[in-house]
């Protein structure tokens, strides 16, 4: 297989195609004049003008953004705690491991009704914000755990030690050493947290309530009787474009700061 | 080694930071499932569709009716089926990603990530778009002479194919962190000793990356074992899977205790799978 690599890169080539194909469709029909998803009959870019117009589809778009920032704060605050808690054994490490696997296996339809029986029928919590927000953190914490852990068991503990060495209190050395080494993957998991909440639809469905719509379930409503609207594919195309755009940024940031590291280390 | 002391406070500190953890997970995921078992014994209250007492086995006696076989069937087959098609998608481009991205290895592994920050939904329509009859897929195999009659629209294939795609980076970021650990010396070391590629690949690579394909597997087969949305939208007329009848029971408020039933048995299945896996993939999840 390293023999010949680009049989290998061809295969991954055809993968990524096989990602991108259904996205770069969608981005050529959210400009399509009619509202067909299969053919496109002319160009026009009314169903971004429609999008803008539409206040159901805005009002849900706003709550659910609501929803999913204040999930993925409290799943990365509380995930990345549990992470530096699993970082080195202890009796019973094993139990808290399968714990924080359970979100990740068990299907979205057991949690959404077990949640749905227990908030109505025992927990008297009512259907809405409160709800969605306890589950979203729910199923998203073990992704931030897994993503941060990841990160604090392959760090080098010396590192902090030295910086004890060096003087550094506790909180300081955490602050000024820990924190910055484990930083991309609190970022990454707090997107990934982010990202599970804003596209829920099974979970969410059941958890609903009156005015408290998430835009996922809005359009799966939506979508079951008449499709897809051409307003969610200008939507969803508007949303890749923003994150590819602040992923390349982020990249650029990144290679910049290397390349400022790297002159100052030669100065030295 | 280390005085009972010193592990104590560890272990104080240790069950201190996982305990936010702990307790979001007890009152909102473990109460959940526990309510569902217990409703699993509940007796059917047609009249206003509620779990009442007294208990019973019904609802497993009518979840296990040889009725639902050939839905226990489908869905063991789409799971199945979509496992195999994510490790054979998802090795090839999470060992390219590993051993030749380079310096684009994150920018790369994001990109597999890119495709799901559109709604899931809109990529399933998008999906039956170009599945559809009329659709780019058919109409470009139409120029080999491939393409079928209506499209691939409402087949099982179809229905494997988008479970397929959004499962997909589930399979390829432990795939990928496996990978990544993986001492690629090893095969020019196997094929200097004359192993062969194949002989390589089972005797080495597999063993090698073993965590990752069963972290993977875990995280795919158990799942789409209980989504109903894709079938739903990309089957044909009959296209129930376990996760649609438990999904019906609970949204008609039909048969809480059947649904719930049904939910354990799924449940069970997870069990069965976690302990399957032991601890060998204990460490990438």
């Amino acid at each position: 297989m390293n023999r010949r690599p680009w049989a290998l890169g061809l295969v991954a080539a055809l993968v990524f195609v096989f990602l991108y194909a259904p996205i770069a469709w969608l981005a050529i029909a959210s400009f399509n004049s009619s509202r067909s998803l299969s053919r496109i009959s002319g160009l026009s870019t009314q169903w971004y003008a429609e999008l803008f117009e539409d206040t159901r589809v805005l009002e849900s778009l706003r709550l659910t953004l609501q929803l999913a920032l204040a999930s993925a704060v409290i799943s990365t605050v509380i995930g990345t705690l549990a992470a530096f808690g699993l970082r080195r054994a202890f009796p019973g490490r094993g139990v808290w491991t399968v714990l924080l696997s359970l979100p990740l296996v068990v299907p979205e339809v057991v949690m959404g009704v077990a949640m749905l029986g227990f908030f109505v029928k025992i927990a008297g919590i009512p259907l809405g914000f409160g709800a969605l927000l306890f589950a979203h953190v729910a199923f998203s914490l073990s992704f931030v755990v897994v993503v941060v852990r990841s990160r604090v068991s392959g760090m080098d503990v010396r590192m902090e030690e030295a910086a004890a060495d060096l003087g550094a209190s506790p909180s300081v050395a955490f602050r000024t050493v820990t924190l910055p080494l484990v930083a991309p993957a609190v970022v990454a998991g707090a997107a990934f947290a982010f990202l599970l909440s804003f596209d829920d639809v099974v979970i969410s469905s059941y958890l609903t309530g009156v005015g408290s719509t998430t835009l996922p379930v809005f359009v799966y409503a939506q979508a079951s009787k008449r499709g897809v609207s051409p307003e969610i594919v200008a939507l969803s195309t508007l949303m890749v474009t923003a994150t590819a755009l602040l992923l390349i940024i982020g990249v650029m940031v990144a290679s910049w700061r290397a390349r400022k590291a790297g002159s100052v280390a030669q100065l030295a | 080694m280390a005085s009972s002391a010193f592990v104590s406070r560890r272990w104080l500190k240790a069950n201190a930071l996982l305990t936010p953890t702990g307790l979001w997970l007890g009152i909102f995921l473990i109460a959940p499932l526990a309510i569902v078992v217990q409703f699993s014994f509940a007796t059917r209250d047609t009249g206003v569709a509620r779990a009442v007492l007294p208990w019973t086995t019904q609802a497993y006696l009518t979840a296990l009716d040889p009725a639902f076989l050939p839905i226990f069937g489908r869905t063991l087959v789409y799971a199945g089926a979509t496992t195999i098609a994510c490790l054979l998608l998802g090795f090839p481009l999470a060992w390219f990603i590993a051993r030749h991205g380079g310096r684009y290895r994150t920018v790369l592994l994001a990109a597999v990530l890119i495709p799901f920050w559109s709604s899931y939904l809109a990529r399933i329509y998008a999906w039956k778009a170009l599945l559809d009859g009329e659709g780019l897929v058919n109409t470009m195999l139409g120029w080999v002479g491939l393409d079928r009659d209506g499209g691939f629209l409402l087949t099982h294939g179809a229905v494997i194919l988008g479970l397929t795609y959004g499962f997909l980076p589930f399979m390829v970021l432990p795939l990928y962190v496996a990978c990544e650990r993986f001492d690629f010396r090893l095969v020019e070391a196997s094929y200097d000793l004359g192993h062969g590629r194949t002989s390589t690949f089972f005797r080495v690579v597999l063993p090698g990356v073993l965590t990752g394909v069963l972290a993977g597997s875990l995280l795919v087969l158990v799942p789409a074992a209980g989504d109903f949305v894709t079938p739903k939208l990309l089957g044909g007329v009959d296209q129930s899977t376990f996760g649609s009848v438990i999904d019906d029971q609970f949204r008609g408020g039909n048969n809480w205790p059947l649904g719930s039933a049904m939910a354990v048995l799924l449940l069970v299945l997870v069990v069965l799978v976690l302990i399957l896996r032991g601890r060998r993939g204990e460490d990438v999840l």
